[in-house]
């Protein structure tokens, strides 16, 4: 049996925090001068990213390469999808040439869960499908939460956790939630009523998630704060009247969490749109810990392909 | 049609809603026509006659599919005329309607004329074209109704291209209504459907698919039953999927408007619970619903605001539904297994099998104003027997479509046709197309 990453959605706490332990200990990794370990060597790994992505792909890439495996970089515009094969030919392809983790991006909602089910071989690691999930983000920002808390003696739990914004569209959200609800954390969704609808209550199991549409309402008393991205063709769907009114009522600013949320942290997977989702004195503050989630995206990818990679390989036990 | 023996069907319970039998009946079938319908042993003997013994078993008219996709013309490598026919009788049906979806749309004679030459000589099911509302199903100009109805049209729709088009199918409507003809609406308003791939739910949301709501049908059901009402014209719901439609049309009705409507089995016996693997088998139009709407259904099946179930058969090819959810064709078979997803329905007592006989015979017959769905001495002798309790597992091997994509292969069906009869020749025989 093939293990894959296609979710955080039924990931128990210990699997979490598995994931999270092996990324801390690759953290010092990055941060040697020499910054490769042989752990991979000999391991394939495809990038088949459908969508474009510049943090995702080369914070993919470079864990790869600092474990030693062989990556490969395909995307949309160079590939075969272009010239019109299905998505199954294409992965089906790709694993003829025997890689053992295949990375997969893909606008559509599902498409990683689709390859894995036809694929025979090779571990399918999801980095974002559609507006499902994006496991791989959500461990990133709980690694980077979690050594935000640990030197003040608090934990992963018992967090009041909210999403702001475009909930309705983010896969970050999701993932995050799951996680969250997973830790037992207390989960609220905010923001306007045609992107954070009220059937998201029931969305991750009846009532477990809060939908507020009131901004102040919705940070008060939060611990983290996680700013989604707004999608700026969403006012084009008729989903908000337009991005000053939207950003008027629901950008979050150093003013409106000093009042609501003083202790909050910030979080915001990027790419920001400064001035409509977060402002720059949030984002660039004492409270924002968006550079470390970047940097620990790294770890983290290297912890996914290092646990993936490993037990894919179950004979490598013996040989040692 | 040529003379076939005299076929006799004697020991089984004939059960027809429109003369309201439901007993032990013995039926005569000769010149392609019921003959007699007797009490059990008082049919003057036929030496001659082929003999069906139907013990244990129902004998109804033969079943009505208002709602076929036979893909042929343009798309034969999914269905043909002659596939499509076959798996009708095999599945119980003797009529099936099917939707001018095809390449090019049934917006012509030719086209009429060339699916009735085709079923003809696939001699199995009667297959009964449905022209189209607007020439290849654009929604801007209307069809030719009086040559399309001449060709042999039975009633009118665009199929899955819902015409949005108030005033065309305000004048669709009045023209159609002098040929005492229907229009047969798939209800969808694309502004709010949005290219949604599965219900708009919880589920939906967290499944990170773009959600379809029921209101997008519900609006569109509420237009045509206010053009109707208007006009005076006859409209037909196709595949109702919402409670709040049902509750719609069943309003319409009360006020004497010229309403009908069908269900499909699979928003019955299925729910939006099936599309959380990304299963494409589990991708229709509508899209599977909620609890909420299945027991609106239900309500509207036992009080008798549904005329029909309709199979909205839609073969797809393995390819175009082995792709992303959001890209994969929409629609699954349904001649073989409606039939026998209702025998469960009745076994478990959600339906009587009285008023499943009905909606499958006469309801259908009655919304598209055919004289079929019932057995009347002097009626075509239309017949399916079927055995209401052999258990068995569907699999891709009994298909007899082109195309395999059902989401009820592998599982364990109840009841089965065993003798079908088409103007009285016998097409299937004990469960298999006869040679």
């Amino acid at each position: 049996m093939v293990d894959h990453l296609l979710g955080i959605e039924g990931l128990s706490k210990s699997e979490i925090y598995r994931y999270l332990d092996t990324a801390q200990s690759f953290v010092e990794v990055s941060e040697r001068d020499i910054k490769k370990v042989p752990t991979l060597r000999g391991k394939t790994v495809i990038h088949v990213f459908f969508e474009p992505s510049t943090r995702t792909l080369s914070s993919f890439d470079i864990a790869g390469k600092r474990l030693s495996a062989d990556t490969i970089n395909i995307s949309s515009s160079s590939s075969s999808v272009k010239k019109g094969e299905t998505l199954l030919d294409t992965v089906r392809t790709l694993e003829s040439m025997n890689p053992d983790v295949l990375v997969m991006r893909h606008s559509e909602s599902g498409s990683p869960h689709f390859a894995a089910r036809h694929l025979s071989r090779a571990s399918v690691v999801n980095a974002g499908d559609g507006a499902h999930e994006h496991p791989t983000q959500a461990l990133l920002d709980l690694l980077t939460l979690r050594q935000h808390f640990e030197p003040k003696g608090l934990g992963l739990e018992g967090l009041k956790v909210g999403f702001i914004g475009d909930v309705r569209h983010s896969r970050v959200a999701r993932s995050n939630i799951w996680a969250h609800l997973a830790l037992g954390n207390d989960v609220r969704v905010v923001g306007p009523s045609t992107l954070v609808p009220h059937e998201f209550a029931d969305s991750f199991g009846s009532g477990r998630v809060k939908v507020i549409h009131d901004l102040e309402q919705g940070l008060e008393g939060l611990d983290v704060v996680v700013c989604l991205r707004m999608q700026l063709e969403r006012q084009d769907e008729h989903f908000i009247p337009n991005l000053d009114e939207y950003s008027k009522e629901y950008c979050v600013s150093e003013r409106v969490l000093a009042k609501c949320c003083p202790q909050s942290v910030v979080l915001h997977p990027g790419p920001m749109n400064r001035g409509t989702e977060i402002s720059g004195d949030v984002a660039d503050g004492p409270r924002s810990l968006i550079r470390q989630q970047v940097n620990n995206g790294v770890a983290v990818r290297m912890a996914v392909l290092y646990l993936l990679a490993r037990t894919a390989e179950p004979h490598e036990e013996y040989e040692r | 049609m040529s003379i076939h023996r005299p076929v006799v069907i004697e020991n089984g319970t004939l059960i027809d809603s429109a003369t309201d039998r439901e007993g032990a009946f013995d039926i005569l079938v000769e010149g392609g026509r019921v003959a007699a319908i007797e009490k059990p042993g008082a049919l003057k003997a036929h030496a001659d006659a082929e003999r069906i013994d139907a013990k244990g078993q129902w004998v109804i008219p033969g079943c009505i599919d208002l709602h076929v996709h036979l893909r042929e013309p343009g798309e034969e490598w999914k269905e043909t005329i002659q596939t499509g026919a076959e798996a009708a009788v095999l599945g119980g049906y003797t009529s099936i309607c099917c939707m001018p979806n095809t390449k090019p749309a049934n917006d012509s004679a030719e086209v009429t004329r060339f699916i009735i030459e085709k079923a003809k000589a696939a001699a199995a099911a009667r297959v009964l074209p449905i022209g189209a509302i607007s020439m290849e199903r654009k929604g801007k100009q209307l069809a030719p109704y009086n040559e399309l109805a001449k060709a042999g049209c039975v009633a009118f729709s665009d199929d899955g291209d819902p015409v949005a088009d108030a005033g065309l199918m305000r004048r669709a409507l009045e023209w159609c209504l002098m040929l005492g003809l229907p229009l047969s609406c798939h209800e969808e308003d694309r502004n709010l459907s949005c290219g949604g791939s599965m219900n708009e739910s919880p589920l939906s949301l967290k499944l990170g698919l773009k959600g379809f709501p029921g209101v997008a049908e519900d609006v569109m059901i509420a237009r045509d039953i206010e053009l109707a009402r208007f006009t005076k014209g006859k409209v037909h719901i196709c595949h109702v999927s919402t409670a709040r439609g049902i509750e719609l049309i069943r309003r319409a009705k009360n006020d004497g408007i010229n309403v009908t409507c069908e269900v499909a089995p699979h928003h019955l016996v299925l729910d939006e619970g099936c599309c959380a693997g990304y299963d494409t088998n589990c991708k229709m139009m509508p899209p599977l619903k909620g609890h909420e709407d299945i027991e609106g259904l239900f309500a509207g099946i036992s009080d008798g605001t549904v005329d029909a179930i309709a199979s909205d058969h839609a073969p797809h090819d393995r390819d175009s539904k082995l792709v992303e959810f959001s890209r994969a064709t929409v629609g699954i078979l349904g001649l073989q297994t409606s039939l026998p997803l209702f025998v469960e329905l009745c076994s478990k007592g959600k339906v009587s099998r009285k008023r499943m006989v009905e909606l499958l015979c006469h309801g259908p017959a009655k919304s598209f104003g055919l004289s079929s769905g019932t057995l009347r001495v002097g009626s075509d002798a239309d017949i399916t027997v079927l055995d209401p309790s052999v258990r068995w597992q569907f699999t891709s091997d009994d298909v007899r479509s082109k195309s395999k994509n059902s989401p009820f292969i592998g599982r364990e069906l109840t009841g089965k046709a065993a003798n079908v009869l088409v103007g009285g020749r016998r097409v299937v025989s004990n469960g298999a197309l006869a040679g």
